[in-house]
């Protein structure tokens, strides 16, 4: 149901049923070791290439949460997915073998909350039964596509953030005994541009889109801070999180005990990566293993789920142009709450 | 958020003053130390050369220096170690000719995936084409000016 032009109210409960997520090994070393069942032992995944590495971990998951939920390939009428390769190759690739109805979408990271987004539109609607959401990325790979080759060997500025090597699947759909997290509003962000150029700080270059997305949703819906437990965000990384968090208090909220940057949280244990994780797999790692958890147990009752990205490209940048951001939004309800 | 209450402007200047600094006196150090010491290991290898044959001309001598230099460069930087003294050396490791070497080997060993030809040939000067590209013009106008002053 439309509430407002940003945000809209799913009506039917759609939820997310089962979550599954690979991580990389740096990221295995890190904070949410735990939370993470699978994990690489080896970046590349006994493939040749980093891309085909990348694609196979999204296999890994896409078989890992059918075979979790227990359905076939066949029962899921929607798969969405996207990554940050060019043309979507991953996501592309990696379905081909399955034959599901496909959609490719990109966000740069956040392409996950897009994904869950649009899925449960669809399933909401009754339009879908069973979608299945899934997004990656790859240090190795992102690397190459957006700086430099590997093996260069370059400093990396105090603003730099490092992309999370892992790839995370959901599926969303109805369940008949209502246990399970569903979502209940989702906030469509617009790209904002304030003209941030240097692309080794996207933190800066994300924040207010990211900050105009989540004041949309307060403003819409009429909720208050004190109706969410945790405000998520996808990759803001340290610097954008202070950002965001200086923004938003502009406007009349004070979100800095109540904050969570995925980004940010999952290379605590790594200071010489600077301003933390980015990628579309930082959001998707953390949701899946962590706060889907958190939410399934009841610890959290409800979530703003807000993915960030930063829509440049290589060619754009050498081009001069600036780094435009996008931020979604789904806030996750406990099953009880 | 609308643009008329925040512009860019002052976006731009709130950013840049809440950015964190490089510590410019840490990295200048590193600089100096690594690429000394990359220095006085061409010296050495240089005085060796001149100690082992005597009768080897001075251009020579240097440029074999230079050859094991570079070989050195790739080498390490193919057993993924010039990357890791990179990150803390800069442009100590980047200047010396160790690291123009650094930057023809690993676009070539990143683009190994991609074959031969498309691969390793068509992208192993995409670092270090900009370098050679204006060492060449330099050099024709220097070479230009030293014809109308120096002819």
């Amino acid at each position: 149901m439309r509430i407002g032009r940003h945000t809209f109210e799913y009506q039917n409960r759609p939820e997310v049923i089962e979550t599954s997520a690979i991580a990389g090994p740096q990221e295995m070393d890190g904070p949410f070791k735990n939370y993470f069942k699978y994990y690489l032992t080896d970046d590349t995944f006994g493939q040749d290439t980093f891309e085909k590495a990348e694609r196979e971990m999204m296999v890994f998951v896409i078989k890992n949460v059918l075979e979790k939920s227990k359905l076939n390939s066949a029962d899921v009428d929607v798969f969405i997915g996207g990554d940050l390769l060019n043309q979507i190759i991953s996501t592309s690739y990696a379905i081909r073998q399955f034959s599901i109805p496909y959609l490719g979408i990109y966000s740069a990271c956040a392409t996950y909350v897009e994904a869950m987004l649009i899925a449960a539109a669809m399933v909401d609607s009754g339009f879908r039964k069973n979608a299945i959401c899934c997004t990656s990325s790859h240090f190795s790979s992102a690397e190459r596509q957006y700086r430099f080759p590997l093996e260069l060997g370059t400093m990396r500025t105090p603003g730099s953030q490092w992309t999370v090597s892992g790839s995370g699947a959901c599926l969303i759909s109805k369940s008949k005994e209502k246990k399970y997290p569903y979502l209940k509003y989702a906030t469509i962000g617009r790209v904002v541009d304030y003209g941030i150029e240097d692309t080794n700080n996207m933190g800066a270059a994300m924040a207010p889109a990211c900050a105009d997305t989540i004041y949309h949703h307060f403003k819409e819906t009429g909720l208050t801070l004190s109706d969410y437990d945790k405000i998520v965000t996808g990759d803001l990384g340290i610097l954008g999180s202070n950002i965001l968090i200086d923004l938003l208090a502009e406007k009349g909220y004070d979100i800095g005990g109540m904050h969570m940057d995925c980004g940010a949280e999952i290379y605590t244990h790594k200071p010489r990566l600077h301003q933390g994780g980015s990628g579309a797999a930082a959001s998707a790692l953390v949701f899946n293993c962590f706060l889907f958890d958190k939410l399934l147990k009841g610890e959290y009752r409800r979530i703003l789920f807000v993915a960030t990205g930063a829509l440049l490209s290589p060619t754009a940048t050498f081009q001069g142009d600036s780094i435009p951001g996008i931020a979604h939004s789904v806030a996750i309800h406990a099953p009880n709450y | 958020m609308q643009r008329q209450n925040f512009d860019n402007k002052a976006y731009k200047e709130y950013v840049h003053n809440i950015m964190p600094r490089t510590n410019h006196l840490k990295t200048l150090i590193m600089a100096f130390v690594v690429g000394g010491i990359i220095c006085i290991i061409g010296q050495i290898i240089h005085d060796v050369i001149r100690a082992l044959f005597p009768y080897l001309e001075r251009d020579a001598v240097n440029s074999y220096v230079t050859l094991i230099m570079i070989f050195l460069g790739s080498f390490l930087t193919a057993i993924g170690v010039y990357d890791d003294i990179g990150k803390f050396a800069g442009a100590g490791s980047i200047v010396p000719i160790t690291g123009f070497a650094n930057s023809v080997t690993s676009p070539a060993i990143e683009y190994k995936s991609e074959g031969v030809i498309y691969g390793i040939e068509s992208k192993m000067f995409v670092v270090a084409g900009p370098i050679i590209v204006t060492g060449i013009v330099c050099s024709v106008i220097v070479g230009i000016i030293y014809l109308i002053i120096g002819g």
